[in-house]
């Protein structure tokens, strides 16, 4: 019987740059990006809901484009960069699109929030002007159980015309 | 939700990724996207001891397009990467636009058309609209590469063609003389919902003569299905309203749908039905839309 060498690829070190900052870990290479960023390094504005890439409340962008990060291993993100909704601030000064969201009722119990605020802000990035339609569709996979979406669009399109003025 | 335990490999060429899947066999998987891989192993259905990662093979990446070829997708684009495409948009903007009905827009983020072929869930959205158009997929094993057509390459629910050692590097759809092609996935919402029937037509029209016809359906037979005899209602005729009519109900006939909780298969041969002649309508009237 030949006894199967143990494997010894179970761990990994990850780097990632966390809203520019360097942030290096070694972690089971089962570790879903989620996880890493919730209990690792205590990013816990990233939410935990479906875990199956359905509702959208894990949404970070990696290098710069919304993922669902229970979707993602950490180890295939290494290397990259994440941006969460701890990383939107700047200087102590909300992004406009949580202030929008802020202003327009956006928020209710909150849980959906981060995702739907870090879509919402890709999509102004790449496209600074959406219409209606394009906001549903940017935020068509952040689930939220509260608002009923209107304040929600409302918010972006707001955000959008403020960015502009 | 726990991802079942596993090694990780991350080979640098595409040889050593074949290497990899050769000595390992059924206990390895090859790891993409991972929106399937993943969500499959947290739900238990699946625990490989290896996950072999294609992150390191660049090459797998991009589009371009190479005269007297075609436009040449690689297995590892993104779908948001296809909606966008400039090559796409101009040639074939059917398959941007298939791209673009799926999932939503962090998940198509992730996901790659190479994935969603090699996955062969009968509900695919890729594969209707890539046959359609004659595409073919290059795939690479140890002992070389091959092309085969996508209409081939699938034999079952989650079964395609590919060797334990393969893996898929291109899609390549061919420069063509068709001049028209659509594909309409029926789903229960607008976004973030499976088809429950999609259908793709493409089209070679010389003034009113359909030259040639490719009608192909999804989500209604165990693999992407040829409506052969709705195409020959077509071919080699006339257009009128009548003839697509007949190749509607023909098509719908043709298909196989089952009964799960998306929809019924009575109601499954209907959307084949209307959505047969609308994308034959429109990949007549509008071109590759
Ligand atoms: C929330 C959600 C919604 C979705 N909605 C849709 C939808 O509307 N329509 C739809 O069609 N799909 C949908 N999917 C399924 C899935 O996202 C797509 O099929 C996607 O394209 C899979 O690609 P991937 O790169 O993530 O695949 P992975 O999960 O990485 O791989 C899928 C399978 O293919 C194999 N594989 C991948 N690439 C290769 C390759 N190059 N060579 C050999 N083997 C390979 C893997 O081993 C695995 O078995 C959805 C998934 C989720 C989570
Ligand atoms: S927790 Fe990731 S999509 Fe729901
Ligand atoms: S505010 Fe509660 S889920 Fe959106």
């Amino acid at each position: 019987m030949v006894t199967e060498a143990k494997p010894k690829t179970k761990r990994q070190i990850v780097t990632l740059t966390i809203n520019g900052d360097e942030h290096v870990s070694l972690v089971k290479v089962n570790t879903t990006l989620l996880d890493l960023l919730r209990e690792e390094f205590d990013y816990t504005g990233t939410k935990k809901g479906c875990e199956l890439g359905d509702c959208g409340a894990c949404t970070v962008l990696l290098d710069g484009e919304p993922v669902n990060s229970c979707l993602i291993l950490a180890v295939e993100a290494d290397g990259r960069s994440v941006t969460t909704i701890e990383g939107l601030e700047k200087n102590g000064k909300l992004d406009v699109v949580q202030e929008a969201f802020v202003n327009h009722g956006a928020i209710q119990c909150g849980y959906c929030s981060p995702g739907m605020i870090l879509s919402s802000r890709a999509l102004l990035n790449r496209n600074p002007s959406p219409t209606e339609r394009e906001v549903r569709d940017a935020i068509a996979g952040n689930l939220c159980r509260c608002t009923g979406y209107v304040k929600i669009v409302e918010a972006v399109l707001a955000a959008s015309a403020e960015s502009k003025a | 939700m726990i991802v079942p335990e596993f090694d990780y490999l991350t080979p640098q060429t595409l040889n050593e990724a074949c290497a990899l899947l050769g000595e390992y066999g059924s206990r390895a998987k090859v790891l993409a996207g991972g929106s399937d891989l993943v969500v499959k192993m947290k739900n238990g259905l699946l625990k490989p001891d290896y996950i072999v990662s294609l992150k390191n093979l660049q090459d797998l990446k991009g589009i371009r397009y190479e005269a007297g070829t075609g436009v040449i997708i690689g297995a590892r684009t993104t779908h948001n990467r296809v909606v966008e495409n400039e090559i796409l948009r101009e040639r074939f903007p059917s398959v941007s636009a298939a791209a673009g009905t799926m999932a939503a827009y962090q998940v198509r983020n992730i996901g790659t058309i190479g994935g969603n072929l090699v996955n062969a869930v009968p509900s695919a959205d890729m594969p209707p609209i890539l046959i359609a158009l004659s595409a073919k997929a290059r795939i690479v094993g140890l002992s070389g590469e091959r092309l085969v057509d996508l209409e081939e390459f699938f034999l079952g629910p989650g079964k395609t063609v590919l060797n334990q050692d393969e893996i898929l590097a291109e899609i390549i759809i061919p420069d063509q003389a068709t001049t028209g092609s659509s594909y309409i996935k029926f789903g229960l919402r607008r976004a973030g919902s499976l088809a429950v029937a999609g259908v793709a037509s493409s089209v070679m029209m010389d003034g009113e003569m359909a030259e040639d016809v490719r009608i192909v359906l999804g989500a209604v037979a165990p693999t992407p299905l040829r409506a052969r005899e709705a195409e020959a209602v077509l071919r080699g005729k006339k257009v009128s309203q009548e003839l697509i009519e007949q190749a509607g109900k023909i098509a719908a006939a043709e298909s196989k749908p089952i009964t799960d909780i998306r929809g019924s298969a009575e109601y499954r041969r209907h959307l084949v039905d209307v959505l047969t002649r609308r994308t034959l309508k429109t990949a007549i009237e509008k071109g590759h839309v």
